[in-house]
């Protein structure tokens, strides 16, 4: 049901871990399946330095999680804003069609992570 | 290098034996007959369809009149449960358990949209249903009665003579799904007072698409189908006689060698659970000791059990899964809901069912890979040191 590169990212997953001095942290779960991504992004002059994840979940969800951490590293937050779960996907080279709606769900995540940076860069000039 | 291959998940289905293709194969080539035409050809078929009945009937302490062959399990249930609604017309009111197989269970809602009640029983923590409630949810328009022998998942066995005696007592009828315990566990008709069982040869080592139903003397069930005159009319169709054949030849094996076969399956299901239960965060999922032979399911914490069916599947190790993400559905089992487990440890379970084939060494193979498997999806997970 999945094909070679979703088994491939599944057994040896990319930049799997915590970021120490992460910039960002952010989190995205499926409230359907329990499915939750955690990311951890290092920024400098806003482009993405390094990454890392966790993810609780299935193939799809691991596969998805890892294959986004290699395609946002060196990306400029406002192009990592465009990446949508559907790109990551594609990536991917496609997933089952169930595994769409409910562990594909690394993009979320990732956007959430640049959300808390700018919401927390604003507090930071507001001070 | 040859990857070993090691399969555990006999509850999903089992390998053909090779005496089983050797009795059948005749049958696929020169007794290719209808057993209905009365010429040489369909003759010699027709007599070998009446041994086998008769043979299988003997095996489960029955009465060959009172076996149906049919196509499996679900085709068993649906042909009882509504066959026996029909019978009795509405209103009617049946009583089964909340731990059932889809085959069961979506029969009864589809008859309770038809305007019957049903009555899904809870269960214990154990997958187990009490009789003191199954007694106090008889209405005066129960009419049968339907709680498996042992659950497909968890594998649990139901108090089945003591509700048999309650549904005699009581004038209702009573089916048991018997597709787990088939050819695993005793299964006398003389004792066990059902009036109705289904039971499918796939589970024993037989061949797919075919199974039987147990109807009691004296019950009445109304057909779901029309055709020929075959199975007595109860399921018309020209009969599977491979399958037959191999069904009958299935489970006289499986009942000659029944108590070496289960006492060495509880052997490897104590040392499985033994050692599934020393990783860390696995809980057993089922009855201790009333459960399948050969059935051991557990859940891990903190990681999904499609993620660990697939790393097993890399190791060349076949098992199964309650998760939602590995059933086609966004709902976790509802079997593991029923005995109480969170969202979470129901996504966790893994199902290992044992069968003829397997060896200590495959529990060695097992036990040797499953805690890295474990431990490195746990990495993995954002809620394991939370």
């Amino acid at each position: 049901m999945y094909n070679e590169k979703v088994i491939d990212h599944f057994s040896n997953p990319r930049n799997v871990g915590e970021l120490e001095n992460a910039d960002a942290i952010g989190e995205h779960g499926s409230f359907k399946c329990g499915d939750t991504m955690k990311i951890y992004l290092k920024i400098k002059n806003d482009r993405i330095e390094d990454v890392r994840f966790q993810t609780y979940g299935c193939g799809a969800a691991i596969a998805s999680s890892s294959m986004l951490t290699e395609m946002v590293k060196g990306k400029t937050i406002d192009e990592a804003m465009q990446i949508t779960n559907q790109d990551v996907a594609d990536e991917l080279g496609g997933l089952p069609p169930l595994k769409l709606h409910c562990s594909n769900l690394a993009a979320d995540a990732l956007h959430n992570a640049i959300e808390n940076y700018r919401k927390g860069k604003e507090n930071v000039k507001q001070d | 290098m040859n990857k070993r291959l090691i399969y555990m998940d006999h509850s999903a289905t089992t390998p053909v034996r090779e005496e089983v293709v050797e009795a059948m194969l005749p049958y696929l080539r020169e007794y290719y007959g209808n057993p209905s035409s009365i010429h040489f050809a369909g003759r010699t078929v027709r007599r070998a369809v009446d041994e086998a009945r008769a043979k299988t009937a003997e095996l489960l302490g029955a009465e060959p009149e009172e076996i149906y062959f049919t196509a499996g399990g679900t085709e068993s249930n649906n042909i009882i449960l509504r066959g026996t609604a029909r019978k009795h017309g509405k209103p009617g009111h049946i009583i089964t358990s909340s731990i059932e197989h889809h085959a069961v269970l979506d029969v009864c809602k589809d008859l309770e949209a038809d305007g019957y009640s049903v009555t899904y029983l809870p269960v214990d923590n154990y997958g187990r249903v009490q009789v003191d409630d199954l007694r106090q949810a008889i209405t005066p328009e129960t009419f049968i009665i339907s709680i498996m022998m042992a659950n497909n998942e968890i594998g649990t066995l139901q108090p089945v003579n003591e509700i048999a005696e309650l549904a005699q007592q009581r004038n209702i009828l009573f089916h048991t799904d018997a597709v787990q315990v088939g050819g695993h566990l005793p299964l006398d008709l003389r004792s066990l007072k059902a009036d109705f069982i289904s039971l499918s040869a796939h589970k024993f080592n037989g061949p797919k698409g075919i199974g039987l139903l147990f109807r009691r003397k004296g019950t009445q069930l109304a057909p779901l189908y029309r055709g020929g005159g075959q199975e007595r009319k109860l399921r018309p169709g020209t009969e599977n006689v491979p399958g037959i054949i191999g069904l009958a030849k299935a489970l006289e094996l499986a009942v000659a060698e029944m108590e070496a076969q289960r006492k060495q399956l509880e052997n490897l299901r104590s040392k499985l659970i033994n050692g599934l239960l020393a990783i860390e965060g696995a809980l057993l999922n089922g009855h201790p000791v009333e459960r399948l032979p050969g059935n051991v399911n557990v859940s891990f914490q903190h990681i999904e059990g499609e993620a660990v069916l697939l790393s097993l599947d890399l190791e060349g190790i076949a098992a199964s899964s309650g998760s939602a993400c590995s059933s086609g559905s966004l709902e976790p089992s509802h079997v593991l809901s029923a005995i109480g487990l969170d969202h979470a440890t129901a996504h966790g379970s893994i199902r290992f069912s044992l069968g003829l084939g397997n060896s200590e060494a495959d529990i060695d193979y097992l036990l040797a890979r499953l805690p890295r498997i474990v431990e490195k999806l746990r990495l993995m997970s954002p809620t394991y040191y939370a």
